[in-house]
């Protein structure tokens, strides 16, 4: 990796939303509503513009040297760790502020309708703020431990906002739940770090040993532990990002302001797992164990939250499920090593998902806060723009040729299949299920009848202005957003593929070396060079795969519309189904689905009841209580007042005569002592 | 061995100690009902040490691992016992610690009305005690502060306390005292087994007993020094308080006046810590070394014990002392494995736990003093009505899971990194610590201020400016030190790297 150039107007990317939190946090309701929102939507979208000079001076430079630093101080100079704080921007990062900005953008400015008559507005931004700037500590972060302090901020945000309704107590619940069931992954991360520092720390000289350049630049350092610490790591991963078996919080999660599910629990935050195993694919690319389980069990994830998605009747937990399900294909990309491919679908996604959290916002807001889809439909007219751009949300995530989805899922599954045709079948079933239940969130929000209450009827209104124009500008990216990653089988030159080639030059550099060895020979271990190296790219598509990428993706154009089309016909045709959300599948089935399962049953009686019982019944009040107070301390105290009387003495408050004949012993025993030993 | 820093010779460290006591004779002196007297002359003489420790912070020398700003006068030349203080970064640390949080607890005693004139006298003579303990470099002299605060702070539990306040007290007082013999009779066979290179009798000198060399042939036998380890050890333990010498601190605190639960936990544990740094290591590394591992399981089983009981709590004062016995073990895990980066995090921990916990003890004692009860389950919603209490109360509890970005997470990373190289099972198990600890601070975050408000409360009013002003300059500090740690992994490296350098690997 290069060293970098330095650029210190980093810095401001990252102070600029912490200075709105200061300012709305500290001030609160002493600052006028307007005042609120304008330095909330204000330093994030300040930032976005520094993002976006970043990101034209990154372009500037040649392929090769596209980094820039910002070293900030030393934050924990000891040893021979010398763990640093500074700030860097590569392609991939340079990515993800545009990402986190640019988006983050759109839903402050949404917020700012959205939140208009809540009490909390202020604190409301002060938090999203401090969100931001978390999540730019992260994606910014040059060290693995930099990185874990935006990892945790994050973490605390999504705790405060998920919970931001905190007078219900079903609200904090989640918020903590979600903290708790995260901190499990950081168990591992820290592990994961551990195994890393242990084995760099003394290696590679004093200067900030866990920096990512400089583990990029050890890798051979790394392969002993390349197993233990990548599947630790992916713990860490499991948690943020919601995969088996840590996905359960982001379902609870929901209970968050609409706008805060759009822009962490979909659109940021819940990717940084899929950035920290991208950022980290040096070491990745140097285990098949860590990397076969982090595809295996993102394309479970992908599968078993898909089919919990076919029942919820709660529009945002039919979101939640969808987000829970693609960030499986997320991890899957990684999985086959095809990072790039992942983080292309972390931004498509993010356009999308966000879109259709927003607009399952502007529903919700119109509907006073109902969320179950059973009540809703017939929306379409009341709320034309919402439809539409929600509408255009759903053919991206179906997959539908050429919204955005399309390009990045498609690319998903070819490499998939080039791994292993079964992780393809599996992954291609779960693009069914997707445009499935997709289908049926809008055909119950949207078509048929309405089947709110009176009252409701008639004040349904579409949202104003400021919360349908991020709708359309995000709709448009819906659309567009893929073509960054227009494949070159369709004559296009995968911009973004390019892009962030220098990135995973370790894999590509790794890559090479075995296309070299192997020339090409054997298709699945060229696999693994092809997401990162030019070179093994121009192999792939200048052989026989082209006609495989064709074939793919016309299997999934089709059943991407074959399955909307059936979604579709269902529940518009058969009303009584809307109706009641479910019956479709009816019975045994659908009990287990909307029963998610059962995972959070067992997770309470496996494990979260016993820590409970053993804590309170055997360690304090047996242990502590039964075992220490009362046999030996009492005992012990009992021993002496039969002795000596000497506990009654000092309940008479005679301590202070029981002190002077202490010191009177002590210096009696010195002189005693003094005198033999002399 | 310590050296002496050379030109050496400054009264700082007598004056720092002795001014609050000078302020302790002052108050007896005052009329019993003057309160508002007692109570200024104990924030003026708790502001000058606060004054010098704050100059002796900046001033330390963090280039040398030598004794600085020493003094030494002959005091009963009989037994050669000598006044003999110095102070190194481990030291200058404590120091910093102490003078900050007992000038706050006297603001945060102002509410105090029963019995001023004792109270603020013998909180003064505490501070004064504890100073001592932490310049200290005769044995005897050691010996002499440490049981100096024994006294005051039985007094402040038993006269100013709760309800059970004597139960607490004796308790409190005997684990103490059964501490306090054993390092009495290892100090005795110390002093009666190192000479004096320049006199060639006995001495109290700490330097000469880190001296190996000064060492008699009694004290080279390998099964007593581990006797004598073990002896010294266990007088510490029970301060700190290591399992299963830990049942005393739950009961203090819970019947202790808020300022000196605030005293208790943060600076009081620490001083079995620091004499563990200060003595028991430096005088026998050997046997520290052959401790290594049993230390280490202590520390795991105070991490995950004192967590599992925090959780099991439903009095908020007896959480966040279990809480301190499971953040303790941190510390202990950190000094078992004697490499940089597990002592420096130790050393940052008892910092960061000192300002840490006393937060958390400022924060339970303002809603005790509105509410007179500390049931967790007994609260609800509080967040509605008291919004800048809650946010200074929830940044305690963050900073307390290790929030990273908050003062205690560095230390406890530097801990686990730390341990991790020497004893990875140990470490992988005392990691779970860190799931345990966000569970019971949430939970306990869940019931008292979120959810809906308890009825009963709705009319609780905010926390008032002078309780601000005994937290705000805590939570800056939280803040400071788990962005910025610099300062203080400078101030503390050299003193470490030169201990480690004593211990046999």
């Amino acid at each position: 990796m290069h060293e970098g150039s330095p650029a210190e107007f980093l810095r401001w990317i990252v102070l600029l939303p912490l200075i709105g939190f200061a300012i709305n946090g500290l001030l609160n309701k002493r600052l006028p509503r307007a005042v609120s929102a304008t330095v909330g939507v204000g330093s994030v979208a300040g930032a976005f513009v520094l993002s976006v000079m970043a990101f034209l001076k990154l372009r500037a430079l040649p392929a090769d040297e596209r980094v820039l630093v910002d070293h900030l101080f030393s934050w924990i100079p000891v040893g021979e760790l010398n763990i640093d704080a500074g700030l860097m921007v590569d392609p991939l990062s340079a990515c993800m502020i545009l990402l986190v900005t640019g988006v983050g953008s759109l839903i402050h400015l949404y917020s700012v309708g959205y939140m208009a008559k809540d009490e909390g507005f202020a604190r409301f931004f002060a938090y999203l703020n401090l969100f931001v700037f978390a999540m730019l500590v992260l994606v910014l972060a040059d060290s693995l431990p930099l990185l874990f302090v935006g990892w945790e901020g994050v973490g605390l945000c999504s705790y405060l906002l998920i919970g931001f309704w905190f007078q219900d107590l079903a609200n904090s619940a989640a918020g903590k739940k979600a903290f708790v069931v995260n901190r499990v992954g950081d168990f591992g991360f820290l592990l994961g770090m551990f195994f890393i520092a242990e084995k760099l720390a003394g290696q590679v000289g004093d200067g900030n040993v866990l920096g990512f350049a400089t583990m990029a630049a050890h890798p051979e350092l790394l392969a002993p532990v390349a197993t233990v610490a990548g599947l630790l790591l992916f713990l860490g991963a499991t948690g943020k990002s919601a995969q088996i078996p840590l996905y359960v919080w982001l379902p609870d999660a929901m209970a968050g302001p609409t706008p805060v599910s759009a822009l962490i629990h979909a659109a940021t935050m819940v990717t940084a797992g899929v950035y920290m195993i991208a950022r980290m694919n040096f070491l990745y690319v140097q285990t098949e164990v860590a990397m076969g389980v982090i595809a295996v069990v993102g394309l479970l994830t992908a599968l078993v939250a898909a089919t919990i998605a076919l029942v919820q009747t709660d529009i945002k937990k039919v979101l939640a499920y969808s987000t829970v399900s693609q960030l499986g294909y997320m991890m899957l990309a990684c999985g086959v090593g095809a990072f790039a491919v992942g983080i292309f679908h972390v931004l498509t996604h993010a356009f999308f998902k966000a879109l259709l959290f927003l607009g399952a916002g502007s529903v919700i807001h119109a509907m006073h806060h109902e969320q179950d889809m059973r009540s809703m439909g017939g929306l379409r007219s009341v709320m034309p723009w919402t439809f539409r751009t929600m509408f255009v949300a759903t053919l991206a995530i179906a997959g539908v040729f050429p919204f955005a989805g399309f390009f990045s899922k498609d690319e998903i599954l070819y490499k998939a299949f080039l791994e292993s045709p079964l992780l393809w079948v599996v992954g291609f079933a779960v693009a069914a299920l997707t445009a499935f239940y997709m289908a049926r969130l809008m055909v119950m929000t949207f078509f048929g009848e309405n089947r709110a209450d009176a009252n409701t009827k008639s004040h349904l209104h579409e949202s104003p202005l400021i919360m349908t124009a991020p709708l359309m500008v995000l709709a448009v990216l819906s659309v567009v957003g893929g073509w960054m990653g227009w494949p070159e089988f369709l004559g296009g030159s995968n911009w973004l593929h390019h892009w962030l080639e220098p990135v995973f030059a370790g894999v590509g550099a790794h890559g090479a070396e075995v296309v070299g060895h192997v020339a090409g020979a054997t298709q699945g271990v060229a696999t693994h060079a092809v997401d990162a190296s030019h070179a093994a790219d121009a192999l792939h598509t200048g052989g026989h795969s082209v006609v495989t990428e064709w074939v793919l993706a016309l299997a999934s154009l089709s059943v991407a519309l074959g399955s909307l089309w059936f979604g579709f016909t269902v529940y518009t045709r058969r009303q009584s189904v809307a109706t009641q959300g479910q019956a479709f599948l009816g019975g045994a089935p659908h009990r287990l689905l909307s029963g998610k399962y059962f995972v959070d049953e067992l997770y309470e009686y496996a494990i979260i009841r016993p820590i409970g019982w053993l804590s309170d019944n055997v360690l304090w009040r047996f242990v502590d209580a039964v075992i220490i107070d009362g046999l030996l301390v009492n005992g012990v105290a009992r021993f002496l007042a039969m002795i000596g009387h000497v506990v009654r003495i000092l309940q008479n408050g005679l301590v202070r005569w029981y002190a002077y004949s202490f010191a009177v012993g002590v210096f009696a025993m010195l002189i005693y002592l003094t005198r033999k030993g002399g | 061995m310590l050296a002496l820093e050379s030109g050496g010779g400054s009264s700082l460290l007598t004056w720092m100690t002795f001014l609050p006591l000078v302020g302790a004779i002052v108050i007896t002196l005052l009329p019993g009902k003057a309160r508002e007297l007692h109570r200024t002359v104990a924030l003026v003489t708790a502001a000058g040490p606060l004054v010098l420790a704050v100059k002796l912070f900046t001033s330390f020398d963090r280039g040398t691992a030598d004794i600085q700003l020493w003094q030494q006068v002959a005091w009963i030349p009989s037994f050669n016992i000598q006044y003999f203080v110095g102070v190194d970064g481990i030291s200058v640390t404590m120091i910093l610690l102490t003078a900050f949080l007992s000038f706050l607890c006297i603001v945060a005693s102002w509410n105090i009305d029963k019995h001023t004139k004792g109270y603020f006298a013998l909180f003064l003579l505490l501070e004064t005690g504890m100073m001592g303990v932490f310049i200290a470099l005769d044995f005897f002299l050691f010996y002499v502060f440490w049981e100096i605060m024994l006294l005051p702070m039985y007094f402040l539990i038993g006269v100013w306390g709760g309800p059970r306040r004597e139960y607490a007290a004796i308790k409190f007082f005997l684990y103490t005292l059964a501490g306090s013999v054993l390092m009495l009779l290892a100090m005795i066979a110390l002093y009666l087994n190192v000479q004096d290179p320049a006199t060639g009798g006995h001495t109290f000198n700490m330097l000469h007993m880190m001296n190996q060399a000064n060492h008699g042939s009694w004290l080279l036998n390998p099964d007593i020094r581990h006797v004598l380890f073990l002896g010294l050890f266990i007088g510490f333990a029970i301060k700190v308080p290591i399992f299963p010498f830990h049942t005393w601190l739950p009961d203090a605190h819970v019947e202790a006046p808020t300022a000196v639960s605030v005293i208790l936990a943060g600076v009081l544990l620490k001083m079995g810590t620091y004499g563990i740094l200060r003595i028991c290591y430096p005088m026998l590394p050997d046997a520290a070394a052959w401790f290594s591992y049993p230390l280490a399981i202590l520390g795991a089983i105070n991490i995950i014990y004192g967590a599992c009981c925090a959780m099991a709590q439903t009095d908020m004062k007896k959480l966040v002392a279990y809480s301190s016995v499971s953040h303790m073990g941190y510390v202990l895990l950190g000094l078992a494995v004697f490499n940089e980066a597990g002592m420096t995090g130790a050393v940052l921990q008892m910092f960061n736990h000192g300002t840490i916990t006393a937060m958390m003890f400022l924060m339970v004692g303002v809603i005790y003093d509105r509410a007179h009860h500390r049931e967790i389950n007994g609260f609800g919603g509080l967040g509605m009505v008291m919004p800048r209490y809650t946010s200074m109360f929830s940044l305690a509890l963050f900073a307390a899971l290790g929030l990273p970005g908050l003062s205690g997470f560095v230390g406890e990373a530097l801990v686990f990194v730390g341990a991790f190289e020497v004893y990875r099972t140990v470490t992988i198990i005392s990691g779970l610590g860190i799931i345990i600890g966000a569970a019971y601070v949430l939970w306990m975050l869940q019931r008292v201020f979120l959810g809906p408000l308890n009825e009963k409360y709705t009319e609780l009013p905010e926390i008032t400016t002078r309780e601000l002003v005994s937290v705000v300059p805590i939570a800056v500090l939280v803040i400071l030190f788990g962005v910025y740690p610099p300062p203080l992994i400078n101030m503390i490296k050299q003193s470490l790297l030169h201990l480690i350098a004593q211990i046999p690997a």
